[in-house]
């Protein structure tokens, strides 16, 4: 990465894991209500991928779906709204955590039935196909998500079909409460891409810059008509899979050895090691996310509720052209 | 002109195959022709792109249509049964149905789904459901299932104009029966249900292949004196409840009649309303015949016995009537 791009994803990174902290926080005090899914220590996933990809390019993803959000340029406001529940928010409040969709930023939506969402994304590659289009569109999706019967459909449709789409795993080691080792014969969930016979590469998803490389390299294939790539970036969720979640099917010897692993401090290491960023810059940064998810919060604090008639009104879309 | 259900869903395909961004999609619709031959022939006029074979992969199929519809394309799916729909079943239903509402109305998903319906063929309890009535319970899908080649092609007409995901039934044994349809564009409104025979008796409300035994049902009446009408409900969501209303306000007997064994239907629901919104209008309970609440057997006398037929709906109105 260059040092435009670098500063990026550091406050990309540093905004994820503040928003998050702050999610959490509000979720504890009654502001956010149902299921919340926090990212913290998946970041790089989300920004080192998303940073690989240009603004018209579209991103579908799963219900742990803040970081995709904002690593895809949604406003830490209108997020945070959504989690709140507001008319301000990113689907008007009618979604929740798990509904993020940002059209305008070709985020077309965060999805809670595990892996449904992929063949969708073989779907928009279709589309981006069928309308000549030089668009890629990135899944994001779980470990979990490959042990259900679309995760094969929608490989296997991609790869005849050579749709530009990369199938991007989160590898965090753990289906819910659920090791990977317990659920699938093979636990190297890159390996299956030869069964599609379509590149398949496991990438250290602590490191931004892994991420970002391998992606570039497979959406710039997916573009110029290679078909489809399936990438494994192994990861760690720092905190439990939702809320509710009192981890107890790790240990905290394993989770102490991923701690060092964390991707924000690393990053901001080699920053300094290489000279591309200084202490100070970082520093601003640090206190410009400090800010605007301050700003996230008071929106949302004062944002207004949607109303029936929004939840009435959006149950179908108005047909303009319809015939009497 | 005068020509078949399957010919006038053919009419249809083509208009909307004159829209670039319009594409066919499912299992055998392309090199063999379509397992009911609808799109016999498609593949060598419109080639590959516009008529794409598919794996054998309902939800996944459905699933690309529902993300090509989002990118702006505007997919039109065959899935060659509504047995096979159930594997699609999450696609349309947690995914369909839910994305415009779930993403506060700021993302449309186009979709055209054609599947067939239907009983009475020996194909066995896997082969025999129409299960269109569990489509019809969701907010957020438009099910239509229509009884007549001008049906059939009007509101797959008129599908297209739809930002919303659209469900059609068409049922296997009506493919070639015959109607006049016009040459020209010919839509039909997707929420209108049409009088197919107008009456002063009694009303009898159906859809699909059952509306065209209820015209049977009306003939046998007639011959006693009973001067049916005979409601196709044509839209099964949203239900188009001012037509059955006013049908009933002037008939004040009701029978409801489908195909399907009752709870797996929408004839329920449509009763529910009734009783609730005009039950001073009736004079008498309304009778629901529906198919036997069971796997539809395979044997030829027993499969016919458990779906309403003329005479039974027939004999349930005289006993509405005389009650």
């Amino acid at each position: 990465m260059d040092r435009e791009l670098s500063l990026r994803a550091y406050h990309q990174m540093a905004l994820i894991r503040l928003f998050e902290d702050k999610a959490g926080e509000q979720y504890g005090r009654g502001k956010i209500g149902g299921f919340l899914h926090l990212y913290i220590g998946e970041e790089a996933c989300a920004v080192g991928a998303i940073a690989a990809l240009r603004h018209e390019d579209y991103v579908i993803t799963h219900y742990r779906d803040h970081g995709h959000a904002l690593a895809k340029g949604c406003s830490a406001r209108a997020v945070m709204a959504e989690l709140y529940g507001k008319r301000t928010g990113v689907s008007k409040g009618l979604g929740g955590s798990m509904h993020l969709f940002c059209p305008e930023n070709r985020l077309m939506g965060g999805y809670a039935i595990v892996g449904g969402h992929i063949p969708i994304g073989t779907g928009l590659a279709l589309g981006i196909h069928k309308l000549g289009q030089d668009l890629v569109c990135v899944v994001f999706f779980g470990d979990g998500a490959v042990n259900e019967g679309e995760f094969h459909e929608a490989l296997n449709m991609a790869s005849v079909w050579k749709l530009p789409v990369v199938f991007f795993c989160e590898n965090n080691l753990y289906a819910m409460g659920t090791e990977i080792s317990r659920t699938s014969a093979v636990t190297e969930v890159y390996r299956r891409a030869e069964a599609y016979a379509i590149p398949g590469q496991r990438v250290d998803g602590m490191d931004v810059e892994a991420v970002y490389r391998a992606t570039r390299e497979a959406v710039a294939r997916a573009r110029d008509g290679g078909g489809p790539t399936l990438l494994e970036a192994m990861t760690y969720r720092f905190k439990g899979h939702s809320m509710a979640d009192a981890v107890s099917y790790r240990t905290r010897d394993e989770e102490a050895e991923w701690r060092p692993r964390d991707p924000i401090p690393l990053f901001r290491e080699r920053l300094l090691a290489d000279g591309r960023a200084t202490e100070e810059e970082l520093t601003a940064i640090e206190q410009d996310v400090k800010a605007e998810v301050e700003d996230a919060v008071h929106f949302a604090e004062e944002s207004p509720e949607p109303t029936m008639e929004d939840v009435l009104s959006s149950v179908y879309a108005p047909c303009r052209a319809c015939s009497e | 002109m005068l020509i078949t259900y399957r010919e006038a869903i053919r009419q249809a395909l083509r208009e909307l195959l004159k829209d670039p961004t319009v594409f066919l999609m499912g299992e055998d619709i392309g090199a063999y022709g379509g397992a009911f031959a609808v799109t016999k022939g498609f593949l060598e006029e419109y080639g590959p792109e516009r008529v794409m074979d598919t794996p054998i992969s309902e939800s996944g199929l459905v699933s690309a249509a529902i993300g090509a519809g989002m990118a702006g394309a505007h997919p039109v799916v065959e899935v060659m049964t509504i047995n096979f729909t159930l594997l699609a079943f999450d696609a349309l239903v947690n995914h369909a149905a839910k994305i415009h509402g779930m993403s506060g109305g700021r993302v449309n998903v186009p979709l055209i789904l054609r599947t067939v319906t239907g009983s009475g063929n020996q194909l066995g309890a896997q082969h025999s459901q129409n299960i269109e009535g569990h489509y019809a319970m969701v907010p957020g899908l438009k099910v239509l299932a229509p009884a007549t080649p001008a049906d059939a092609k009007g509101l797959l007409l008129s599908a297209l104009y739809e930002p919303n995901p659209v469900f059609i039934a068409e049922h296997f044994a009506l493919y070639n029966t015959k109607g006049e349809v016009d040459e020209e564009r010919a839509f039909v409104p997707i929420n209108k249900a049409s009088v197919l025979r107008e009456g002063t008796d009694i009303t009898l409300i159906a859809y699909s292949r059952m509306a065209i035994i209820c015209m049977k049902a009306a003939e046998l009446l007639a011959q006693d004196g009973i001067s049916a009408e005979v409601l196709d409900m044509r839209t099964l969501r949203p239900l188009d409840l001012d037509t059955i209303f006013t049908s009933i306000a002037k008939t004040h007997y009701a029978v409801m009649v489908e195909e399907t064994g009752k709870g797996t239907s929408i004839g329920g629901s449509l009763i529910a309303e009734v009783q609730e919104q005009i039950f001073d209008e009736l004079k008498g309970p309304i009778r629901w015949v529906a198919g036997l609440p069971v796997p539809v057997p395979y044997n030829k006398t027993l499969e016919r016995e458990a779906i309403p037929s003329p005479d039974s709906i027939a004999r349930a109105a005289h006993e509405l009537l005389k009650a």
